[in-house]
């Protein structure tokens, strides 16, 4: 399994994929901070050591309640999640879509899109996000304990 | 909506630009009446969370800014920092900070001329419509980008973020094996820029021409990154020390970020045009002689044509890397430890969009006391307005869809970068 979190931590509610990587990581399982572009992205799944089970991990705003845990396949994003907007420029849901048009996803692909709902730089990350990302972390340690054998050493 | 009646061009949201913004356009037949171009930023927080800490930690907190052009940030507070503390760094660290810059410079226009611009003048509505025609072609942009990317993380330990560059010079260098191990990928890089000049050269580019003050800096024996004087079409040769003396920021109602005027005159461009115009005499010959057999020679003046400047200096960076590496020798000191000491620098730095300036006051404990930045983003803001209000203009009697499409176009050719000028643009034009 490779495990990808895409953000930023100088943008509030933006860090959330960067501290489900810590927090991963400090649990020992592995996982990457990941630029979040389409080439970063492509690279990461697709590189020596070919990636078939994935996950991104991403701030998202659907309108949603402020720290619902969105879980989409990667093959089927909805529609809302291509639109433009992201704080990196090339949104996650545009780099995956891109990926699929160009018939390079992997295998599997997972995103857990974490609502969020302060972006402005500095601000600090929201009590619901925190506990989504929690919440995130326990999904995939779980799932990593019943799989450890997948997991790709970022 | 046609016609001569007034109306409303408005885009929510503006696509295709680093970061979200917002552009505002009220016309009244064929009369713009007003034009605003909002950028909605908390405004200058990074300033204010540089100012206590050490001046060691400035260029990883202003990497931060900005995801695509890392780079310049740390490169522009270097420099600054660097010139308060008067230290100087040996010439292969300079060398090195060159090619730093090559590979922001490739990864950053390899982005936008394919996935950002491109779509625009053929049509799409993104690089994902374009890329279900033209796969190749997207492919081509992805390996160009991740080329560009490679020097990044080789030079700065990682691609978003870079840790390695330092005050004094870099943490750690690459050695010479390293450095010929990119070789290849940049020769392959250098045919398909070449290609790309000649590509978007075949564009159907819109007739608009302004007379621009260009702004950009000028070294005596090299195409500008991170050293130069800064130059204008209209006479302007400064120090970076008198930048704050001749260009004016000021506060508009209807945006976050600042925008910024010659002092005395009024808006001025910088970026890849602004470069091309004052330094094409420094552009190797592979650059100078794709862009004479394209036409493109200066000044360039219509800014459609950014597009293809953009990849001639895309050839630039490519050959520029090749040349650093020939001729590459690590530095025998790959840092010099710099002192804590008070002192007041400047530095300019021309990230992939234009010039980047920079300006620290440092206590005698190393402690940073002030800081000032300005983006190119910010810099080009009053440029942009004034461009639309010109070109809308033109637009009068196009569909209301089509002249949105079209100014949505105009801006993008400034590559704007909002995550540095500020987080959310939306373009709104009205017609009434």
């Amino acid at each position: 399994m490779l495990i990808l979190g895409c953000g930023n931590r100088q943008r509030g509610d933006d860090a959330a994929g960067i501290l489900a990587v810590e927090r991963l990581r400090a649990l020992g399982i592995a996982a990457e901070v990941c630029a979040g572009e389409p080439s970063a992205l492509m690279e990461a799944w697709s590189g020596v050591d070919r990636a078939d089970d994935v996950i991104v991990i991403d701030a998202v705003v659907t309108g949603a309640p402020v720290g619902t845990v969105h879980v989409w396949d990667g093959q089927r994003l909805p529609a809302f999640a291509t639109a433009t907007g992201s704080t990196h420029g090339f949104g996650v849901a545009q780099a995956i879509e891109l990926a699929r048009v160009l018939d390079r996803l992997p295998a599997c692909l997972r995103v857990y899109g974490i609502e969020g709902k302060r972006f402005e730089i500095g601000s600090e990350v929201s009590p619901e996000v925190e506990q989504a990302v929690e919440e995130v972390v326990q999904r995939i340690a779980g799932e990593a304990k019943v799989r450890p054998e997948k997991s790709h050493d970022g | 909506m046609t016609g001569r009646g007034g109306r409303t061009i408005k885009v929510d949201t503006l696509a295709r630009v680093e970061g979200e913004g917002a552009l505002y356009i009220k016309m009244s037949g064929e009369r713009v009446s007003d034009v605003k171009l909002r950028i909605y930023e908390p405004p200058r927080l990074f300033e204010a969370f540089l100012r206590g800490r050490h001046y060691s930690e400035a260029p990883d907190i202003t990497a931060r800014i900005c995801g695509i052009c890392p780079i310049a940030y740390q490169m522009s507070a270097i420099h600054a920092i660097e010139r308060a503390l008067a230290i100087k760094i040996s010439p292969e660290v300079r060398l090195l900070r060159r090619l730093f810059y090559c590979g922001e410079w490739i990864e950053s226009h390899a982005l936008h001329i394919y996935m950002l611009h491109a779509p625009d003048f053929l049509g799409y509505q993104d690089v994902i419509e374009l890329a279900k025609d033209h796969g190749p072609v997207v492919e081509k942009a992805l390996r160009l980008k991740k080329i560009g990317n490679s020097i990044v993380h080789l030079l700065g330990g990682r691609e978003i973020h870079p840790i390695s560059a330092a005050v004094g010079g870099f943490h750690k260098v690459p050695s010479k094996r390293q450095l010929k191990e990119l070789v290849s990928d940049l020769e392959w890089a250098l045919e398909t820029s070449l290609e790309t000049v000649r590509w978007t050269s075949t564009l159907d580019f819109p007739h608009f021409e302004q007379d621009y003050e260009f702004v950009a800096l000028r070294h005596p024996e090299e195409y500008p990154f991170n050293e130069g004087r800064l130059v204008s079409n209209r006479g302007l040769d400064i120090d970076a020390a008198e930048y704050e003396d001749r260009f004016v920021e000021f506060h508009v109602k209807h945006s976050n970020a600042l925008q910024s005027i010659v002092r005395g005159r009024g808006s001025y461009l910088v970026g890849p045009l602004a470069r091309f115009n004052l330094n094409f005499d420094k552009l190797p010959e592979v650059a100078q002689k794709v862009a004479a057999e394209v036409d493109l020679k200066p000044p360039v003046k219509n800014l459609f044509r950014s597009i293809t400047v953009r990849a001639v200096e895309l050839v630039f960076a490519c050959a520029e890397a090749l040349r650093v590496i020939g001729e590459y020798e690590p530095p025998a000191e790959p840092r010099v430890a710099p002192p804590n000491r008070r002192g007041v620098g400047q530095a300019i730095t021309e990230a992939p969009r234009g010039i980047l300036y920079h300006r620290y006051a440092i206590d005698d404990n190393g402690l940073i006391v002030s800081a000032k930045i300005v983006p190119p983003t910010s810099q080009n803001q009053k440029r942009i307005e004034d461009d639309l209000r010109e070109f809308a203009a033109q637009l009068a009697a196009w569909s209301l869809e089509e002249a949105t499409w079209k100014c949505e176009q105009a801006v993008r050719c400034y590559d704007p970068c909002i995550s540095c000028a500020t987080h959310f643009l939306k373009v709104v034009v009205e017609r009434e």
